[in-house]
């Protein structure tokens, strides 16, 4: 009992949080503390959003595509990354630091580039969107990878297992949680640098939306749109999620361990 | 009985010498030991004296500086796989269920995951493993993850196992559960077993032989087996009642004295 109820807390709360603040903020806009020409109603923009559906669903499929395949291919690129650095020690020592400065170049700051170098279509959103993904799934790959305890590669040995079957059956067990945690923060920056790529140029995509309906000052749809990425990134954190249940069912049971 | 003596031994170390690096001293220096076939032999000594460095050195995953290894007579210095390695931590993979845990040296050495559960399913009741198989690691307690590492270690196969503290991980009550159940298989698989231990009492109660290791590496002192030492524990004995004899008393001082306690 005392467990269910707190299990309930533990939803009822934030969702309560969640009600409270939205209502906080349609009342501050109908009493006029903040004029309507700056900040939208939560209505206003849920009549935004249903008034477009059309329009931001065919926007949202575009920005989907861009950052499905960039994903893809980043989590294939970051995939094989790890595995050699964990595998050679001189590729581990040639890329670690490049792969830190590669994360301090702000995203913004190469789209421009990209469109140049790769036009307005697919290729330079998909490009931003691997260049953003793959390296949380290399890190966490090669933490996992590194996480394996040497006394267990030790055992192994002593079966007399090959360089591929201590891969296979201990390090990529024991990385997949870092590499979903990796996952579930490349599947976030998917989306947004998708859209961030389009700003900077294209003919659809959210970002597309975004900067149209910035030019014409209707600050209903630039909410009605940010609620359509916030709500794209947390269904593919949803999807990760679920993948990660299905693929290790280990977890589960620790976890009704722990509650125990 | 004595007659195991002069047989070939079931793993023999001559002279070895062990060193934690290439260029640093020695940890230990000229340690020679055999173990009979179907004996249970331990080796006694302070933490830090090198048993572990011994016990890498047998199975073979390290390479002795000097010195060799035999396995009923064959040379397998260096070479790890012959020899059944228990660590001290139970190193069950969380990401298998108990089944295929155990299963891990069959399915490594090329067989099917339904051939290897088919061979080790009808030793679940004999570890006192009923109804675990389809359990995950983290559903047991600590003695039942240890007796999954036992299974495990049986099915590697061979019949010379090397033991590092396998039970000091363990509640008082577990430990002593575990060791009489462990002799009383080893004794009937005719398994060889070195375990190594720093627990004295260990030691008389489950070895036909004890070795006693002294010496101090961080010091600068290479670690040697200073004593041998023969426990006369009586064919159908208990455990428990052995240790309350003086035969015990009597093996367990002269133990302490070769460690210089």
């Amino acid at each position: 009992m005392a467990r269910t109820s707190r299990r309930a807390l533990r939803v009822v709360i934030p969702a309560l949080t969640v009600v409270a603040l939205l209502v906080l903020w349609q009342l501050a806009v109908v009493v006029g503390l903040v004029p309507n020409y700056l900040l939208p109603s939560p209505t206003q923009v849920l009549s935004a959003i249903a008034g477009d559906r059309c329009l931001l669903f065919s926007h949202a499929v575009t920005t989907l595509v861009e950052a499905a395949l960039g994903l893809a291919i980043g989590v294939a690129v970051g995939f094989a990354v790890a595995v050699a650095m964990d595998r050679f020690q001189t590729v581990a020592l040639a890329l670690d630091p490049l792969m830190t400065v590669s994360q301090t170049i702000p995203t913004v700051a190469i789209a421009p580039l990209l469109v140049l170098w790769f036009g307005y279509g697919l290729a330079p959103k998909v490009v931003l969107v691997v260049l953003s993904t793959f390296f949380p799934v290399t890190v966490s790959l090669v933490t996992g990878f590194r996480s394996v305890d040497p006394d267990m590669i030790d055992l192994m040995r002593t079966m007399r297992a090959t360089r591929w079957q201590i891969f296979w059956q201990v390090k990529l067990p024991a990385a997949m949680d870092h590499l979903f945690s990796g996952l579930r923060i490349s599947a976030t920056y998917a989306i947004v640098g998708a859209v961030i790529a389009e700003w900077l140029g294209g003919f659809s995509g959210l970002g597309v939306y975004m900067t149209r309906v910035r030019k014409s000052f209707s600050y209903d749809r630039m909410f009605a749109v940010i609620v359509i990425i916030s709500a794209l990134s947390l269904a593919l954190m949803g999807l990760v999620s679920l993948l990660q249940r299905a693929l290790m069912p280990w977890k589960r049971a620790e976890r009704n361990d722990h509650e125990d | 009985m004595r007659g195991v003596v002069d047989e070939v031994p079931a793993l023999e170390a001559r002279r070895l010498t062990l060193a934690w690096s290439g260029d640093e001293a020695p940890v230990v220096r000229g340690v020679s030991l055999h173990v009979g076939v179907g004996e249970s032999v331990c080796l006694v000594g302070r933490s830090g004296c090198g048993k572990t460095t011994i016990l890498h050195a047998l199975s073979g995953l390290t390479r002795p500086r000097a010195g060799s290894v035999l396995l009923h007579g064959r040379d397998v210095t260096g070479v790890p796989g012959d020899v059944s390695y228990m660590l001290q931590k139970d190193l069950l993979l969380p990401s298998k269920r108990i089944i295929d845990n155990v299963c891990l040296p069959l399915v490594l050495s090329g067989e099917s995951v339904g051939e290897a559960r088919a061979k080790a399913r009808p030793l679940f009741g004999r570890f006192g493993l009923e109804g675990c198989e389809d359990s995950w690691p983290s559903e047991l307690s600590g003695g039942m993850r240890q007796r999954a590492a036992f299974l495990r270690t049986y099915l590697m196969g061979n019949d010379v196992l090397l033991l590092d503290e396998p039970f000091s991980a363990l509640d008082a009550i577990t430990r002593a559960e575990m060791r009489s159940w462990y002799c009383d298989m080893a004794r009937e698989l005719r398994l060889a077993t070195l375990t190594i231990t720093h627990d004295v009492d260990e030691a008389v109660g489950m070895a036909q032989r004890i070795y006693v290791l002294t010496g101090d590496p961080r010091a600068g002192v290479p670690s040697r087996v200073s004593a041998e030492v023969r426990v006369g524990r009586p064919e159908g004995v208990s455990f428990e009642e052995f240790a309350l004899s003086h035969e015990f008393l009597a093996c367990k001082r002269e133990v302490l004295e070769a460690l210089g306690a």
